[in-house]
C-alpha cells in the first residue's frame, strides 16, 4: 500500500468516524430529550393527578386481608373461628413524655419486662408516626380499664383484630389442625401478594389442607393519612373476599364420646359411614389444645407437645402404624372364601398349634389359645379368631394371593383422605420383600401374615376405610373430612363427593358370610367380644385383634409401672352395624389397650347413638 | 505548519493549573462534568438516606477509590492498552471460565472469583475489555469493516456475552453486547447492514417471548399496565412514578419529598435515586442533571472525534455511549418507560460494583485525550 492511499485511507477514516459521532451526538441527545418529555409528560402534564397520590402524603395503599373461613361440624356446631381480640398500640410521636405514659399505663395493665423491652426496640426502628403495639391480647377488665382512662392517654390506642380461635379446645384437633404466623418457609409456596396484610396460614390438619378454600383473596384500598399517620379517607377501595366455610363430616358429640371412650389410652378411633365415604369420628389421642399455636408457642410447651410423653401432636389416626393383628382375618378369610382356596363349610382341626407342610425343623406355630379351638370352620374360626385356621388358609393361599386381594381394600395405600402426610402402611409380597428387604419370602412368613402379624402394618384411617368398604360389601369411598364447602359469596354450599370404586366378588354370597362370621364374633355363644353383645338392641359386625408390641427402646425416664404399661399389646376393634343395612363402621386402635375385646364397646356406642341421632329421627318423619 | 499549532496548544494552555493537569494526563473539561455530577449525587444522597452521615462517607470512600483508578489509568499511554488489548482480553476470556467452574454463587448466579484478598467479578472487566478487544480488531482493518471482519467481531463479543450469560447475569451480558455494538457502529458498519440487523432484532421479539421465563414476561406485562398488580410487582413504578408527577416543575424542595421520605420509594438510595432527585427538584432540576449527563457525553465524544488513531477512536466513542445507555436505562426505568431492570444511575446511586469500572473507563478517556503523541511522520 502506497503512502498516498494509505494517508487518503486514513483522512477517509477520519471522516467517516466523525459523521457517526455526530449521528450519535444527535441521537444521543434525541433519546435525552425524549426522557426530558417523559419526566415534564409526568411532572407537568399529569401534574395534578400524581400530585393527588401524593399531596400532603398521603395516599398510601391498604392491603385488606379477607377473613378466613370458618370450621363445622355436620351439624354446625362452630370448630373454628375469628375472634376479635384487643391490642394496645402506642403512635409516639402523640405522647409528650413516654416514659411517664408506660408508667401510668403498666398501673392499668399488666406490661411484663419482655413487652418493654420489644417496644422500646420497635420505637427505635419505627418512624414516629407508626403505631407500636404495646401488650397483646387484652384480657375482657384491661380493655375496660383503658376505655375509662383514655382521655389521660393521648397517642394511646386499643386496636381490634381478629384471630383464630378453636372453641373446642384439645378436641377434634388432629383433625381440624391449627394456624400459625406466616414463616419463611410459608413464603416460598404461597402467592405472597394475596398473603399481604394475612397474619395466619394453617399449619397443619384441614387447616392446611383446605388453605386454599379457607384463606379467601386479598383486598386493598387506598387511604389519605394525615402526618400522624391516621386515615382521613377511603380514595379507592376493593374488598376482599372472605375465605369459605369447611362443613365436616365430624360429629361433635360422637367425637366427644369416642375421645372420653378411649380414656387415658394412647390411641385412634374413626368412624365413617359406609355408602359415603364420610369420616364422621376421627381420634386420635393424646390430643392437644391448638389455640396454643395461634399467638406462636414457647419453644418448651412445642418440644412437650412434639417429643413429650406419648407425642401428642403425633396424628396417630394417618401416621401411626400398627400391626393389625386379628382384625385382618375377616379379609383374609372373604379373601380365601374368594379365591377358592377353602370351602366354607370346611372342619380344620385346631390342636393348638400348627406344622408347616414339608417343615423339617417341625417348628410350632402356636394359637393364642393354648390347647387349640378343636374343630372350627369359617364361621367359627372368625368367631373364635382361631389362628390356626389362619395359618392353614394363608398357607394354601400364598402371600402374593393374599397380597393382590387385601390390596382391594386399600392396605399397604394411602386412603386419600383430605390431610397431608398421610403412611402408607405395609402390605407384604415376595416382591415387597425382595425390593425392601433385599431377601427370599419364607413360607412361615406366610403364615404369621395370615394372623396379621409380620411385616403388615395399617394405619387406623386404612383399617376404618377398608371396614367400611367390607360394611358397603365392596363400595370403596376415599374417606372424607369435608362435606360440604360454603362460598360466603353468593351463600352457596357445594356438596364434595369423593370418588369410589368397587369390589367384585366372585361370588357375591361370600359377603352374607363374613357377615354371619363377624356377627357372630359379638353375639356368638364363643365371640371374642360376646361380652359387649348383651343386650344389645341391634346387630352388630366385628372383630377383635391383638398386636404384640415388639420390644420398647429402653428409656431410663420411665418408671417400673409405666414401662409394663408400655410392653402391654395393642388392642384393636374394627366393626360395623346393624348389620344387614350397616350405618357406620369403626375402627379403635388402642396402644397398650391389652385385648380387642376391651374396645369393642367403644364401637358399639357409637353406632348405637349414630342410630339414634340419625337413624330413627329419619325413620321417625 | 506543525510548529504553529504547536505554538497555538502551547498558548492556550498558558495558565499554572492547565500545565499540572495536563502534566497529571487529566482532562479538565472532563473532570470539571464529573466533579459537578458526583456532587450533585452526593446532595441528593443526603436526602435519599434520610440524611446519614455515614452513608455519605461511605460513598465518599468509595469515590476516592473509584478516582483513584481513573487516575492510575489515565497514566497509561493510549499505545500501551493497544498493545495489552489481546492479552486482557485473554485473560478476561479464561477468569470468566474459572468463574464459572469455581466461582462463589451469590444471589443465585455465580459472578464472583475469589482471589483470597479480593473478591473480583471479571464480568465487570469485560465491560471495559470487550471494546477495548474489538477496537484493537478492528483498527488494524481497513475501515469501514468487511463481511469476514464483521463476522470475527461477532464471535469476540459473543464468547466473553455467553459467558456472562451463563453466570447467569443477563443485564452485564447485555451491557457487554451493547459496548460491542458502539465499536463495530464507529468502525462504520454500513447503514443498511445496521438496518437489517435492527429489523432481524425486531422480528425476533416474538420468538423471544415464547423462550423468557414466567418472572420476565411478568416484568414486561407490569411495565405496561403496572396497576394490574399494585401491591407487588407493580409497586416499584407506581411509587416511583408518584414520586416523579409529584415533584412538578420545580419540585418539593430538599429532604420535602414525601414520597421518598415516607419510604414509599423502594431501593431509593440505589436504582430509585432518580426519583428521588425528580420528586425534590422537579423538571427543572432534570433538565439541571441530564445537563451534566449530556456535556460529559459530549465531551467524551469529542474526545474521541480528536483521537489520534483508530483505536483510541473506536474505544473512546464505545466508551461514551456506553455511558450513556447506564443513564438512558435507570432514567427509563424510573419514569416507567423501560422494564425494572436493576441498572444504578452512574456515578450518582450508592455503592455499586460498577462505579469503579465506570472511572476506570474514564481513564481510558482522558489517557486517549492526553497522550498525544507528536506526530513526526
Amino acid at each position: 500500500m502506497s503512502y498516498k492511499s494509505h494517508v487518503s485511507d486514513h483522512s477517509y477514516e477520519v471522516y467517516l468516524f466523525r459523521i457517526r459521532v455526530i449521528v450519535a451526538v444527535i441521537i444521543a441527545l434525541i433519546l435525552i430529550g425524549g426522557l426530558l418529555v417523559r419526566l415534564a409528560w409526568l411532572q407537568v402534564v399529569d401534574y395534578s393527578h400524581f400530585s393527588k397520590l401524593s399531596e400532603s402524603n398521603r395516599i398510601r395503599l391498604m392491603a385488606l386481608p379477607p377473613n378466613r373461613g370458618l370450621i363445622y361440624d355436620r351439624n354446625g356446631v362452630l370448630l373454628a373461628e375469628n375472634i376479635p381480640t384487643y391490642h394496645l398500640e402506642i403512635i409516639p410521636e402523640q405522647v409528650k413524655d413516654m416514659t411517664a405514659t408506660l408508667r401510668e399505663l403498666s398501673k392499668i395493665v399488666s406490661l411484663s419486662d419482655a413487652d418493654l423491652e420489644n417496644f422500646h426496640k420497635q420505637l427505635k426502628v419505627k418512624r414516629s408516626f407508626q403505631r407500636i403495639a404495646l401488650r397483646t391480647h387484652l384480657d375482657e377488665k384491661e380493655v375496660a380499664r383503658l376505655a375509662v382512662n383514655r382521655y389521660r392517654f393521648p397517642g394511646v390506642d386499643v386496636k381490634a383484630r381478629l384471630s383464630r380461635y378453636y372453641p373446642q379446645g384439645e378436641s377434634a384437633s388432629h383433625a381440624i389442625g391449627y394456624v400459625g404466623r406466616i414463616n419463611e418457609k410459608d413464603l416460598r409456596h404461597i402467592d405472597v401478594g394475596n398473603y399481604r396484610g394475612s397474619n395466619y396460614i394453617g399449619k397443619s390438619g384441614l387447616e392446611k389442607f383446605y388453605e386454599k378454600q379457607l384463606h379467601g383473596t386479598v383486598g386493598h384500598q387506598d387511604v389519605e393519612v394525615n402526618a400522624q399517620g391516621r386515615i382521613l379517607r377511603v380514595i379507592d377501595k376493593v374488598a376482599p373476599v372472605p375465605g369459605n366455610d369447611l362443613i365436616l363430616n365430624l360429629d361433635m358429640a360422637l367425637q366427644k364420646q369416642a375421645e372420653i371412650a378411649l380414656g387415658d389410652l394412647a390411641g385412634s378411633v374413626i368412624a365413617i359411614e359406609p355408602d359415603t365415604g364420610a369420616v364422621v369420628v376421627f381420634v386420635s389421642k393424646p390430643m392437644f389444645d391448638p389455640n396454643l399455636f395461634v399467638h406462636g408457642i414457647s419453644y418448651k410447651d412445642y418440644n412437650k407437645l412434639q417429643h413429650g410423653d406419648n407425642k401428642p401432636l403425633f396424628n396417630r389416626a394417618i401416621f401411626g402404624q400398627y400391626p393389625p393383628g386379628s382384625t385382618l382375618k375377616p379379609f383374609i378369610g372373604l379373601g380365601g372364601l374368594d379365591t377358592g382356596s377353602i370351602d366354607p363349610n370346611e372342619i380344620v382341626n385346631c390342636k393348638g398349634y400348627y406344622l408347616l407342610p414339608g417343615d423339617k425343623t417341625k417348628r410350632k406355630y402356636r394359637d393364642w389359645k393354648k390347647w387349640g379351638h378343636g374343630k372350627v370352620n369359617f364361621e367359627t374360626a372368625i368367631e373364635q379368631s382361631c389362628d390356626v385356621y389362619f395359618y392353614e388358609l394363608a398357607h394354601r393361599m400364598g402371600i402374593d394371593k393374599i397380597h393382590d386381594f387385601l390390596a382391594k381394600f386399600g392396605f399397604g395405600q394411602k386412603t386419600g383422605i383430605d390431610l397431608y402426610g398421610e403412611r402408607k402402611g405395609i402390605l407384604p409380597s415376595t416382591e415387597w420383600k425382595k425390593k425392601n428387604r433385599g431377601k427370599i419370602w419364607y413360607p412361615g412368613e406366610t403364615l404369621i401374615a395370615g394372623i396379621g402379624q409380620g411385616y403388615m402394618l395399617v394405619t387406623p384411617i386404612q383399617l376404618a376405610s377398608a371396614t367400611a368398604t367390607l360394611a358397603s360389601r365392596g363400595e370403596r369411598f376415599q374417606p372424607r373430612l369435608l362435606k360440604a364447602i360454603h362460598v360466603a359469596d353468593g351463600d352457596k354450599i357445594i356438596p364434595l363427593n369423593p370418588p369410589h370404586e368397587r369390589i367384585k366378588l366372585h361370588n357375591k354370597h361370600n359377603w352374607d358370610r363374613i357377615d354371619n362370621a363377624m356377627e357372630l364374633v359379638v353375639h356368638g355363644p364363643h365371640g371374642t367380644a360376646r361380652a359387649t353383645g348383651w343386650g344389645m338392641k341391634f346387630k352388630m359386625a366385628g372383630k377383635t385383634g391383638t398386636a404384640q408390641v415388639f420390644g420398647i427402646a429402653q428409656d431410663a425416664k420411665y418408671d417400673k409401672a409405666t414401662i409394663a404399661k408400655k410392653l402391654r399389646d395393642h388392642g384393636l376393634f374394627i366393626g360395623f352395624g346393624p348389620v344387614g343395612h350397616p350405618v357406620l363402621a369403626v375402627a379403635v386402635v388402642a396402644e397398650n389397650g391389652e385385648h380387642g375385646s376391651h374396645m369393642a364397646p367403644i364401637a358399639r356406642d357409637l353406632i348405637k347413638n349414630y342410630i339414634k341421632k340419625y337413624i330413627t329421627t329419619n325413620d321417625a318423619k | 505548519m506543525r510548529n504553529n499549532s504547536a505554538q497555538f496548544f502551547d498558548s492556550a494552555y498558558q495558565n499554572r493549573t492547565a500545565k499540572i493537569l495536563r502534566f497529571l494526563h487529566i482532562d479538565p473539561l472532563l473532570l470539571f462534568g464529573l466533579l459537578m455530577l458526583m456532587a450533585a449525587g452526593l446532595v441528593i444522597l443526603y436526602s435519599a438516606g434520610d440524611g446519614s452521615t455515614a452513608l455519605i462517607e461511605r460513598q465518599m470512600i468509595r469515590l476516592a477509590i473509584a478516582f483513584t483508578v481513573m487516575f492510575v489509568i489515565a497514566q497509561i499511554p493510549q499505545q500501551q492498552l493497544y498493545l495489552w488489548a489481546p492479552w486482557f482480553f485473554a485473560v478476561g476470556i479464561t477468569l470468566l471460565i474459572l468463574v464459572l467452574l469455581a466461582g462463589d454463587v451469590g444471589k443465585g448466579a455465580q459472578r464472583w472469583l475469589n482471589l483470597y484478598v479480593v473478591k473480583f467479578q471479571p464480568s465487570e472487566m469485560m465491560k471495559l475489555v470487550t471494546p477495548m478487544m474489538l477496537a484493537w480488531y478492528l483498527s488494524e482493518k481497513p475501515l469501514p469493516p468487511r463481511l469476514p471482519s464483521l463476522l470475527i467481531s461477532l464471535v469476540l463479543v459473543a464468547v466473553p456475552t455467553l459467558l456472562i450469560a451463563l453466570q447467569p447475569d443477563l443485564g452485564t451480558a447485555l451491557l457487554v453486547v451493547t459496548a460491542g455494538f458502539f465499536v463495530v457502529y464507529f468502525g462504520g458498519i454500513q447503514w443498511r447492514v445496521l438496518l437489517g440487523t435492527g429489523l432481524a432484532v425486531l422480528a425476533s421479539v416474538p420468538v423471544l417471548w415464547q423462550f423468557m421465563h414466567d418472572y420476565q414476561k411478568q416484568r414486561v406485562l407490569t411495565l405496561l399496565n403496572p396497576e394490574s398488580d399494585p401491591l407487588g410487582a407493580g409497586y416499584h413504578i407506581i411509587q416511583s412514578k408518584i414520586a416523579i408527577g409529584s415533584g412538578g416543575l420545580y419540585g418539593k424542595g430538599w429532604f420535602n419529598g414525601t414520597q421518598s421520605q415516607l419510604d414509599f420509594i423502594p431501593e431509593r438510595t440505589t436504582d430509585f435515586i432518580f426519583s428521588v432527585f425528580s420528586e425534590e427538584f422537579g423538571t427543572m432540576g432534570a433538565v439541571v442533571l441530564l445537563s451534566i449527563y449530556a456535556f460529559i457525553i459530549i465531551r467524551c465524544l469529542y474526545i474521541a472525534a480528536n483521537a489520534q488513531d483508530s483505536f483510541g477512536r473506536l474505544l473512546a466513542g464505545s466508551l461514551s455511549l456506553t455511558f450513556f445507555v447506564y443513564l438512558f436505562v435507570n432514567v427509563g426505568m424510573v419514569s416507567g418507560i423501560l422494564p425494572v431492570v436493576g441498572v444504578p444511575l452512574p456515578l450518582v446511586s450508592y455503592g455499586g460494583t460498577s462505579m469503579v469500572t465506570l472511572m476506570a473507563g474514564f481513564g481510558m478517556l482522558m489517557s486517549i485525550s492526553t497522550h498525544r503523541r507528536l506526530v513526526t511522520k
